[in-house]
């Protein structure tokens, strides 16, 4: 095709977004390549969406700059919008429309060609699992189904992008796995996907995960990444009752770097588990410890994730 | 503008009013209600008002008077007083709604064409009743002074026949038998169209909001113009639809006459319908909640409307600031077209003048309400 350098699908420099006094969104920067999955991973009022909405125009962003497909979206946001399907975080499709009359709508406002748009429906019927279902009233489908319909409604126009706020939220496991199929179809044909989770497990399915905290990226890189970098040691997974004491006299032991609750358990980070392992287990028991057990684990991103916030939150604590 | 998103727009619209109960039965049971409603409810018709009369006179002229006014179906006279304070007395204990009283000069005032001074004491605790029998009042005692004027013309015969100086007999002008409701229901169908037109219109854009539509909405291609135009376009439609309804209501089932012709009717309406689908427009723009909004589109409908737009209320007889405050209010051109075509059939040229300040504030309020809209959110 073309030899010349290809621009990045998404590019976002310097972004920062306040309402009033509080900055959602500070100083991010990332770039996404096209057919790539980028995954932003983060808790809850991390500013996952506020980057999403500032990249759909939706907001208007109080520094930086965005352009999808080399348009700035804030000179000329509707051949942005054109470029871009959006599912938001909170499903926006009309209930009390029909499957159908709601894929013909959006195949209308995005301008879908008519002699194409029979067909695209019923791609996206089929692709959604809704063959059959044409007429029933959207108020009347299941969660995973509504997400279902809601990316084939933003997919419609063929989109270059894909931006997904927290498609997978409140759908049960198995609707979950069969989404990510569905983005890992369109990702292979081409499209780029920008696509957010609190689901640390989802983020295995990203080529490149970006984590979100209080409005900073924290770190951008494949999983097996950050899991490899994040952590400055080897992981074990202390079990012991009760589990509040546990965690004290962790965090009170020098050799231990960090320590977290995980579940019933903690991760705690040392340097060389296999010789250390022992040495914490007689520590914890000679502190009253019960029913000690030690395991080395392979971290999980959720893990690199608590260890990075920790150490973010170090860094600052130190300068005060 | 993209003739496939409007069309987009406007069948997503129309379909949500189909299937919300409340819209359907804003939009076709409402027009019918509110007709019924004003139409009979405030039914201003007097007949047979308990009248008592005092004449100052005595005089064969004074009877004269008080024989036509018992003649006349609007009033029954019920007793004869013989000083002012007998009728409050009258007033306070129902036995009489209006009092006429006959002052001692009154032959003679006839006789040198001034005013006919009869004195007419409303009971004003019903506002619509006390207007209009002061009103009919007027009318009988005009009918009755220009008679008599007649007669004194003719006996003494080679001076020029002057018109009656009656104030406010114009009033009942173009409603030659005088029948309130002929006065009143074209005047309603404006009322009836601005509740339901911007009532509807205030829903729309908080209803996106509300149900959390907007966001996706707003993240398509569609502009603020194509938003507006096409989520108004079947308000438009039911907003005709209802006129029509109306003019059949007031012909067929009221027999108000129509005189004017179909498609000047529509052409006014398509002003005025823009003008209030607009207003209900912006409010809807500016209050993202489905119930506020229509509170207010409600208000700012419903008020100025029933007040100003001299629908019932005679705007020439209102005093002279609040007279110049209703040309701020476009129904009131409407009300004007309205009347014309229902009574006078006169043609669109010769309403030129309120034709052209709807259609001046029809263009305004469009060029406005495209603006209002911003596409972001938060
Ligand atoms: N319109 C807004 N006005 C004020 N604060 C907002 C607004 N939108 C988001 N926020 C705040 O910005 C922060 C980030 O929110 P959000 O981007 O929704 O986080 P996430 O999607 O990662 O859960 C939160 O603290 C939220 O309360
Ligand atoms: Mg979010």
């Amino acid at each position: 095709m073309s030899a010349m350098p290809s621009i990045p699908a998404i590019e976002v420099q310097a972004l920062g977004k306040r309402f009033g006094d509080f900055a959602a969104v500070s100083n991010v920067s990332f770039a996404v390549e096209r057919g790539e999955i980028l995954g932003f991973l983060g808790p809850n009022g991390a500013g996952k969406s506020t980057v999403i909405r500032l990249l759909c125009g939706l907001l208007r962003p109080t520094s930086g700059r965005i352009t999808v497909d080399g348009i700035d979206v804030g000179r000329d946001p509707e051949a942005v919008r054109r470029r871009i399907g959006y599912m938001s975080q909170k499903f926006s499709l009309y209930s009390d429309l029909s499957v159908l009359e709601n894929l013909q709508f959006f195949g209308g406002v995005y301008g879908v060609p008519r002699q194409a748009i029979g067909e695209r429906i019923q791609d996206a019927l089929r692709m959604a699992g809704l063959a059959g279902h044409a007429d029933t009233p959207v108020h009347a489908l299941a969660g995973g189904w509504k997400q279902r319909l809601a990316l084939g409604c933003a997919i419609l126009h063929r989109p270059r992008v894909l931006v997904l706020d927290e498609p997978t939220s409140g759908v049960d496991p198995l609707s979950r796995r069969r989404f990510w199929d569905l983005i890992h179809d369109l990702a292979a044909d081409g499209v780029t996907v920008l696509v957010s989770t609190h689901h640390m497990d989802e983020a295995e399915y990203c080529n490149r995960v970006a984590l979100i905290d209080r409005g900073r990226i924290v770190a951008l890189d494949t999983p097996a990444n950050i899991r490899r970098r994040a952590l400055d040691g080897e992981l074990v997974e202390v079990r012991g009752t009760p589990l509040g004491r546990l965690l004290e006299a962790l965090a009170a032991y020098p050799p231990v770097r960090d320590a977290a609750v995980f579940g019933n358990a903690v991760h705690a980070l040392l340097a060389r588990a296999a010789d250390e392992a022992p040495a914490l287990a007689a520590y914890l028991a000679g502190r009253g410890i019960g029913e000690v057990a030690v395991a080395r684990i392979e971290p999980t991103l959720e893990d690199a994730f608590v260890r990075m916030i920790g150490r973010q939150a170090q860094g600052a604590g130190g300068a005060a | 503008m993209k003739l496939r998103r409007l069309r987009a727009l406007a069948v997503k619209e129309l379909l949500q009013v189909v299937r919300d109960p409340r819209s359907l039965m804003l939009a076709l049971l409402m027009p019918v209600m509110q007709l019924f409603l004003l139409g009979y409810g405030v039914n201003l018709d007097i007949a047979h008002v308990p009248v008592c009369v005092y004449d100052q006179e005595g005089s064969p002229f004074s009877q004269g008077l008080f024989k036509r006014v018992q003649a006349s179906p609007y009033f029954r006279i019920v007793r004869s007083l013989h000083d002012q304070r007998e009728i409050r007395q009258a007033m306070d204990n129902g036995s009489c709604r209006m009092a006429l009283v006959v002052p001692a000069d009154f032959s003679r005032q006839v006789a040198l064409q001034r005013h006919a001074a009869v004195q007419a004491i409303v009971d004003a605790t019903d506002d619509n009743t006390a207007t209009l029998a002061a009103a009919y009042a007027n009318a009988v005692v005009a009918g009755f002074a220009n008679d008599v004027r007649l007669d004194l013309v003719e006996r003494t015969s080679g001076l020029p026949l002057l018109p009656a100086p009656v104030a406010q007999q114009s009033r009942v002008w173009f409603n030659e038998d005088l029948e309130s409701r002929n006065f009143i229901i074209p005047g309603v169908v404006a009322l009836v169209l601005a509740l339901v037109g911007a009532q509807l219109t205030s829903l729309t854009i908080a209803r996106e909001w509300e149900r959390g539509t907007m966001e996706l909405l707003v993240s398509t291609p569609v502009t603020p113009m194509e938003l507006l135009v096409g989520k108004l376009a079947p308000y438009f439609a039911i907003g005709l639809l209802d006129g029509l309804i109306c003019l059949a209501f007031a012909v067929f089932w009221f027999h108000v006459p129509f005189r004017g012709t179909l498609l000047a009717l529509l052409f006014a309406t398509s002003l005025f319908l823009l003008v209030v689908l607009c207003v209900g427009y912006f409010v809807s723009v500016a209050i993202p909640n489905q119930i506020g909004a229509s509170q207010i589109a409600l208000f700012l409908t419903i008020m100025p409307i029933s007040l100003l737009s001299g629908y019932a209320f005679p705007i020439d007889q209102m005093p002279a600031a609040i007279r110049l405050l209703t040309y701020g209010i476009y129904a009131r051109y409407y009300v004007t077209i309205l009347k014309a075509l229902f009574l006078k059939g006169s043609s669109l040229h010769e309403l030129w003048l309120p034709v052209l300040a709807l259609a001046g504030y029809a263009a305004a309020m469009v060029g406005l309400a495209a603006r209002a809209f911003r596409k972001r959110i938060g």
